[in-house]
């Protein structure tokens, strides 16, 4: 598994082959701790349902604070294969465990060479800290 | 506000700062909308224990004593009878009877303290001078809440004699030297205070405030969610030029005297309303479910959009969420199903009475 990140503080934890080899890359979507910090406390959680189309840098799913609704721009296109049920009764978990438990939804990935735009982990430690 | 104007910072900047207070633009100010603790957290706390609430982008203005008559050309509220010590809440209208801003007009020894909205206080003072006003405005004092059941015993303990004062209150008291304005009020549905002083020593006094453990910093996140749960309406956003008193609710404003007398912007037309009710009503929307519903979402009665929604959000304390929304006077009836659409989507509703959370108010009659 190798964990890509977005200048939207999104992250997609990215497995299998992303070369085009036999088994598609398949990854799972998420925001990142930052994100969770700068959207407060989380409340309500749309996540795109399992079959849905989402491409690159497009909003895919929305997430609802006390204050306001902000767009989730999906790092990578692909198609949905899963949703996160568990955020619709607990959504706080996008702020207790955003890079775990708090995950968005799974996709198959439609374009494995997205991924070679995206930061890597020390890169986007980097970049949060440069803000 | 002008996205090329920088941000103002207000008297007490570095100490929300200090306490790790995450900053916006609001009113053309840089002000806090939340500490280290986050907007639910702080909600629950002003809701349970104490919130100390930085409100000194509001305008204070002061009147001469004797502008009384003058002021009630603008406005449909009864200042001339109006007590020594006694706080009126009122609204300026338009020709049209639409609200240009909604206020707080007190009654001092020696003028008229009036405290207005932060974002129309420039159009407010011009709109007094044109009327032949002679307004002052006194940014050089700091406004200050402490709202919760907590307020009275924190406060009290730093100005004693505060926990006499009853709801719509004020009297002058003092701390340390520092002249304090100060009156049982606020925008929280809490019981609370609202308090003046000179933007010098409002950083020594707020600092003594939040020592004490009933007391911690709340912001404008938290600000916008408790008025919301208490029902009061937001300017800018539930009342707008287009609405009139009644329509959104506030005809108590709307005093006794100035309903046979009139003489006040607007008033053959919210006399009308009075008398036969206006064709719109603003109402509190109980949402089903959990997702929040936004200002200038689209009503759905009968299948037709029939309105819009003008504040809305998750109401922690209730823990579900709850909106503002102006409807026909036909579907504003409480019980009333209706749907709000949301991205495309249709979520239920009903037309509840509010205040979504009950008030705590400390009323005249009541014992300390």
């Amino acid at each position: 598994m190798t964990l890509y990140f977005t200048t939207d503080h999104e992250w997609v934890a990215v497995d299998g082959s992303v070369d085009g080899a036999d088994q598609p890359a398949t990854g799972t979507v998420g925001v990142t701790d930052y994100a969770q910090g700068q959207l407060g406390d989380v409340v309500f959680v749309e996540v795109p349902a399992a079959g849905t189309t989402v491409t690159k840098g497009a909003a895919a799913a929305v997430v609802e604070s006390v204050k306001a609704a902000s767009e989730v721009y999906s790092p990578v296109s692909g198609a949905v294969t899963e949703a996160n049920a568990a955020l619709e009764a607990e959504p706080a978990l996008v702020n207790t465990d955003p890079e775990g438990r708090g995950w968005f939804f799974k996709l198959t990935l439609t374009q494995p060479d997205e991924l070679a735009g995206l930061m890597d982990k020390a890169a986007y430690k980097t970049f949060v800290a440069s803000l | 506000m002008n996205p090329d104007q920088p941000d103002l910072t207000l008297p007490l900047d570095g100490l929300h700062r200090s306490l790790g207070a995450r900053m916006v633009s609001f009113a053309g100010y840089a002000m806090p909308i939340q500490y280290t603790d986050g907007i639910i957290a702080e909600h629950q706390w002003t809701r349970s224990h104490a919130g100390l609430f930085d409100v000194s982008h509001m305008g204070q203005l002061t009147l001469a004593a004797n502008a009384d008559a003058a002021l009630e050309a603008l406005l449909p509220g009864d200042i001339t009878a109006l007590a020594e010590g006694a706080l009126r809440y009122s609204l300026l209208l338009n020709d049209q009877g639409g609200i240009r801003d909604d206020l707080i007009v007190t009654r001092r020894a020696d003028d008229l303290h009036v405290v207005v909205n932060g974002a129309t206080k420039a159009a407010d003072l011009a709109h007094f001078r044109a009327a032949g006003l002679d307004v002052r405005h006194h940014d050089d004092l700091a406004l200050l809440a402490v709202q919760g059941p907590a307020a009275v015993t924190a406060l009290d303990q730093l100005v004693p004699g505060v926990a006499a004062l009853r709801f719509l209150r004020a009297a002058a008291f003092a701390w340390d030297g520092i002249d304090l304005w100060i009156s049982r009020s606020g925008y929280t549905g809490e019981d609370g205070f609202e308090v003046s002083l000179p933007a010098a020593g409002a950083e020594a006094f707020a600092r003594t405030l939040l020592a004490h453990p009933e007391v911690k910093p709340v912001g404008l996140g938290a600000r916008d969610s408790l008025r919301l749960e208490a029902g009061l309406p937001l300017y800018g956003h539930d009342l707008t030029p287009e609405t009139t008193p009644i329509e959104a609710g506030l005809a108590f404003a709307v005093s006794k005297r100035r309903r046979t007398e009139g003489g006040f912007p607007g008033a053959a037309r919210i006399l009308a309303e009075l008398a036969e009710g206006p064709v719109r009503r603003r109402v509190g929307l109980a949402i089903d479910g959990r997702q929040p519903v936004r200002e200038g979402a689209a009503v759905i009665v009968d299948d037709v959009v029939a309105g819009l929604v003008t504040s809305g959000g998750f109401g922690p304390a209730l823990g579900s969420p709850i909106a503002m929304a102006y409807v026909p006077t036909a579907a504003a009836t409480a019980g009333t199903r209706l749907q709000v659409e949301v991205r495309g989507r249709r979520l239920d509703a009903t037309v509840v009475p509010m205040p979504f959370f009950p008030k705590s108010y400390v009323r005249e009659g009541t014992r300390a």
